[in-house]
């Protein structure tokens, strides 16, 4: 009885179940998705690499990118040892 | 020339055999050559949700290693000539058919139809690639809940590698009390995750239950709901526009109150 007149008188805080459904689905799938094959990684890692290399010469060997989840997020995160900048045209 | 779609759903239980059975029924009611094919081998259903569990003699298995012709394990349905069901074997051996088997066997059906169902197990192994081998397009079965979702998503995902684009999504058993009390999602909710196009939504329907104890597909009920959404669906899939079924009906006392009080009402 007391959920039911929580319900009518829903305040912003009150989540319904569908409202904790939602979220829940939202993290599962993003974590699902996640799940890049060894391919697709390593045209991601390549495709960095190119974009980082007109601006530095970076060691290609050691860089290492990694999608690093916890329960309530996702980060793409790399770790890129810089050998040298290059010198551009504008600086 | 006609059209394969595969019914498939990641999840087990969410109504694939349900679907294929009414929309399949639905779409010969409305004049189509329809062949129904069970790609569920071992777990033979679809005979019968149909009604046609007595008159099986060959399956599948038994065309796809020319132990019979296609024409005699072809099951001609009791009520619409134009209605036919290849039956699942029920053997337990998982690689009794391969997919370029199926894929051979379809070809050969859909010269001879408009459209071919194929109604495919639940999981994503050997089962999964075989229904889908002969797919030009495909229907995604998915019921409001996380799971059910969740998988379709998977499937979704598989399909796309199987080169099987724009998969059409059939929301089932929405209970739309609980969807008005905020305690079911709603189908915004399933479409916002899953990106694909909505091709029907199905309601709960006590009456799902009562048609196939019957072996009767509700789509020749014409007081059932979950019938009426199923032959809307059918008119889409022959490329009629039908607007999505209303599921309201008049609205619950709270929810009235609700309203009364200017409250949210989802
Ligand atoms: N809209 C509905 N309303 C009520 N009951 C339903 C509805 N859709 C399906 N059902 C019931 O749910 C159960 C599972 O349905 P069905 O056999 O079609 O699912 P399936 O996806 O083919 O299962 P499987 O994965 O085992 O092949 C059946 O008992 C069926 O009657
Ligand atoms: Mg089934």
């Amino acid at each position: 009885m007391l959920e039911l007149l929580q319900r009518i008188f829903r305040r912003d805080s009150y989540k319904t179940s569908k409202d904790v459904a939602h979220e829940r689905l939202r993290l599962v799938l993003m974590h699902d998705r996640l799940d890049l094959s060894p391919k697709v990684m390593e045209e991601l890692r390549a495709d960095l690499m190119n974009v980082i290399k007109e601006y530095m010469v970076i060691d290609e060997k050691t860089m290492e990118i990694n999608l690093e989840k916890d329960q309530q997020c996702v980060a793409l995160v790399a770790n890129i040892p810089v050998i040298r900048m290059k010198r551009l045209p504008n600086s | 020339m006609g059209e394969v779609f595969v019914i498939t759903s990641g999840k087990g239980g969410v109504g694939k055999t349900t679907t294929t059975a009414n929309i399949g029924t639905s779409l010969a009611m409305l004049g189509y050559r329809v062949v129904l094919v069970d790609a569920d081998i071992g777990l033979r259903n679809l005979d019968v949700v149909m009604g046609l569990e007595n008159r099986i003699v060959y399956d599948l298995v038994d065309v796809a290693h020319g132990r019979c012709r296609l024409r005699q394990a072809l099951i001609r349905d009791r009520r619409f000539e134009t209605l036919y069901l290849l039956p699942a074997a029920q053997t337990k051996d998982k690689n009794a058919i391969s997919p370029e088997q199926m894929k051979a066997l379809c070809e050969e059906i859909k010269k001879e139809c408009d459209y071919l169902l194929v109604d495919c197990p639940a999981g994503i192994e050997q089962g999964f690639r075989n229904a889908v081998a002969g797919a030009d397009r495909a229907i995604v079965v998915t019921t409001p809940e996380v799971a059910a979702v969740r998988d379709a998503d998977r499937i979704i995902g598989l399909l796309e590698a199987s080169e099987i684009r724009n998969p059409l999504l059939i929301l089932n058993r929405i209970r739309p009390k609980m969807v008005r009390t905020g305690d079911m999602l709603d189908v915004d909710d399933v479409i916002e995750h899953l990106a694909i196009e909505l091709l029907g939504i199905v309601p709960d329907d006590e009456s799902i239950i009562v048609s196939t104890n019957r072996g009767e597909p509700a789509v020749l009920n014409s007081h059932s709901k979950a019938g009426e959404a199923y032959r809307n669906i059918s008119r889409r899939i022959a490329g009629e526009e039908v607007p999505f079924m209303n599921l309201e009906n008049g609205g619950g006392f709270m929810d009235r109150v609700r309203r009364l009080l200017g409250l949210r009402t989802s």
